[in-house]
């Protein structure tokens, strides 16, 4: 009995359940028998020993289901199972009542072999089948997770893999401006040091699905864009503006970095003249309004309207966080391409 | 006197070229070009004997640069580059400088290319290189033509079909065509084979732009295209074609 604990029938409810229909089954039993031809005492006899042993093959039944469930061919073994229990279940009966009722009754009792053993299949069949249905239920839920569990897997990867791409170029390149600077201006190299450590140590320090405030995430992005302003700040200039309200406000980290990394790839590694990179956030009801604008080269990249250049991830994230397709939304003005993300509070 | 440009879209880069290149008094730096196309003007101009090449650049990488240079000079590349283009590079000899790079490297590289006789052009053996290692890293969703002095960037899904003309590719689009000195196997290579199908010995379609097949001569085919363009379709083409297409 100790594999009862495991099978499906003990879960839950289950177990009352069972324990209900038998109870109420072996009342309908009695009150048959009764209009049929039996005494009380009689009936409720016939009625214990044979539901108290139809009840016990059930649950062997159910436990050898625990430890087997044929793949194929279900129907054949599970037939024969239900008649092999039936056939048991009735001589096991018709050998204990022998004992201890009159011959009368197991005369009346052998008379009605045939219906026993139909309802003796007809239960244990349906209880085979709700026992079937619900280990298909166990398993659907379990793939379910499982598909759950490598879908958050690759969707890791997937934004690691992202982030890997333009890192390595992003510090290669700012450790060779730091060493064209370190002899003509030693000064403003020592700076990029500082600003370059600063930003790889609160990278490093980032979490994916943190929250922080918007403050925290500007002054992040800050660094990143005086990096980019030591490498190309002939042509580079950047407008940071918030609204004092907005600034406490949280978001999830890490979730503009890539919309700025975007811009500036477009707007900025890819282009020639001198450009504005903007960032403005404000407050509007109850969302945080966050608008990145990049010029780009239409002769270069032409950006697709809708999700935009390389915001897919950015936009499976929100659906992931909010289950909201409308948050992320881009714009093209001349040749200025706006990203709006927009955070329920 | 040795002839060089450095062309690199991020000025503190030039700085420390120009500033290692002050042990070279033989050195002239010609010019310095911000990108790929100030390049191949300064290169028609100055026919320099040694270009510095950065390769991620705007407008224009470096190899798309090069391909637009009929007899390219020789070439360092000062890269912060990836690592499995760096391994195309370490298995041939074009020489190439990883940023940041320290000064005994610079040399080495400069004392490299200057044993082999300075001012010659690039041999022919490193021509070959620069050729794979761009087929490599060439953007997969444009091609780089040069008309004239102008240089244009066609989007790969602008482009209607290839065709084979002497030592050229004509590259069509819907309202332009334009020469590029390459082979028909080179573009057969590069593109994707499911947008584009090498439908003859001298065609290669886009796919995306075929309205309808029509039989043409014995065991041969004519594609239309939305414009009515008639491109010959062989039987080894049409193969290819209807699987393609899925037909």
């Amino acid at each position: 009995m100790q594999a009862l604990p495991n099978t499906i029938i003990y879960k839950g409810r289950n177990k009352i359940y069972f324990i209900a229909f038998w109870l109420i089954w072996s009342i309908i039993h009695v009150w048959v028998l009764q209009e049929w031809k039996y005494t009380a005492e009689e009936a409720w006899t016939d009625s214990c020993v044979s539901n108290a042993l139809l009840a016990a093959i059930s649950v062997v039944i159910i436990i050898s289901m625990h430890y087997y469930l044929p793949r194929k061919e279900q129907l054949t073994y599970f037939s024969l199972m239900c008649l092999g229990a039936a056939g048991i279940w009735i001589t096991l009966t018709r050998f204990i009542l022998s004992y201890i009722v009159p011959d009368g009754i197991l005369n009346a009792f052998t008379q009605s072999i045939p219906v026993r053993i139909a309802i003796a299949i007809l239960i244990l069949g349906c209880i085979i089948l709700i026992n079937v249905l619900l280990y298909a239920q166990e398993e659907q839920k379990e793939q379910e997770r499982r598909k759950n569990e490598s879908d958050s897997i690759a969707r890791d990867a997937e934004l690691y893999k992202l982030r890997q791409q333009l890192q390595p170029h992003f510090l290669f390149n700012s450790l060779n401006s730091i060493s064209a600077l370190v002899v003509a201006r030693p000064a403003e190299a020592r700076k990029m040091i500082q600003q370059l450590s600063d930003y790889l140590r609160s990278t490093l320090k980032k979490e994916e699905y943190k929250w922080v405030s918007l403050e925290e995430e500007l002054e992040y992005l800050r660094l990143y864009l005086d990096i980019e302003k030591v490498r190309f700040g002939h042509r580079l200039s950047t407008v940071l503006r918030q609204d004092e309200k907005a600034l406490p406000l949280k978001l999830p980290a890490l979730l503009l970095q890539p919309i700025v990394e975007n811009a500036i790839k477009f707007g900025l590694y890819d282009t020639t003249e001198n450009i504005t990179i903007s960032v403005e956030s404000e407050m509007q009801g109850n969302m945080l309004v966050i608008q990145v604008r990049n010029p780009f080269d239409p002769d270069v990249s032409k950006p697709v309207k809708g999700t935009g250049f390389g915001l897919n991830s950015v936009q499976k994230r929100l659906f992931l966080l909010f289950a909201r397709n409308d948050l992320l939304t881009t714009d093209i003005r001349e040749n200025i391409f706006i990203t709006q993300v927009k955070i329920p509070q | 006197m040795i002839k060089a440009i450095i062309i690199d879209d991020e000025p503190l880069a030039r700085t420390i070229v120009r500033e290692y290149l002050l042990d070279y008094p033989q050195v002239d730096i010609a010019e310095e070009c911000n990108d790929g196309f100030e390049g191949v003007k300064a290169i028609m101009q100055h026919q320099p004997d040694l270009i510095f090449l950065d390769i991620q650049m705007p407008k224009i990488n470096g190899f798309e640069m090069l391909e637009l240079v009929e007899k390219p000079p020789a070439v360092i590349f000062t890269t912060a580059f990836d690592e499995y283009a760096i391994r195309a590079f370490e298995t041939h000899a074009v020489d190439y400088l990883l940023k940041p790079f320290s000064k005994e490297r610079f040399d080495r590289a400069m004392q490299k290319w200057l044993e082999k006789s300075a001012g010659d052009r690039l041999p022919a053996e490193e021509a070959s290189l620069i050729q794979v290692i761009t087929e490599a890293a060439l953007p997969n969703n444009r091609i780089v033509v040069k008309d004239n002095s102008r240089i244009r960037i066609i989007p790969l899904h602008d482009i209607l079909y290839f065709e084979a003309a002497d030592d050229y590719v004509k590259i069509h689009t819907a309202d332009a065509w334009h020469l590029k000195n390459k082979t028909m196997q080179y573009f057969e290579k590069l593109l994707d084979s499911k947008q584009f199908v090498r439908t003859h010995r001298s065609y290669i379609v886009n796919v995306q732009f075929i309205t309808r097949l029509e039989p043409h001569e014995k065991e041969s085919y004519l594609a239309i295209l939305n414009k009515g363009q008639r491109i010959p379709v062989s039987k080894t083409g049409y193969v290819k074609l209807k699987q393609v297409l899925g037909l």
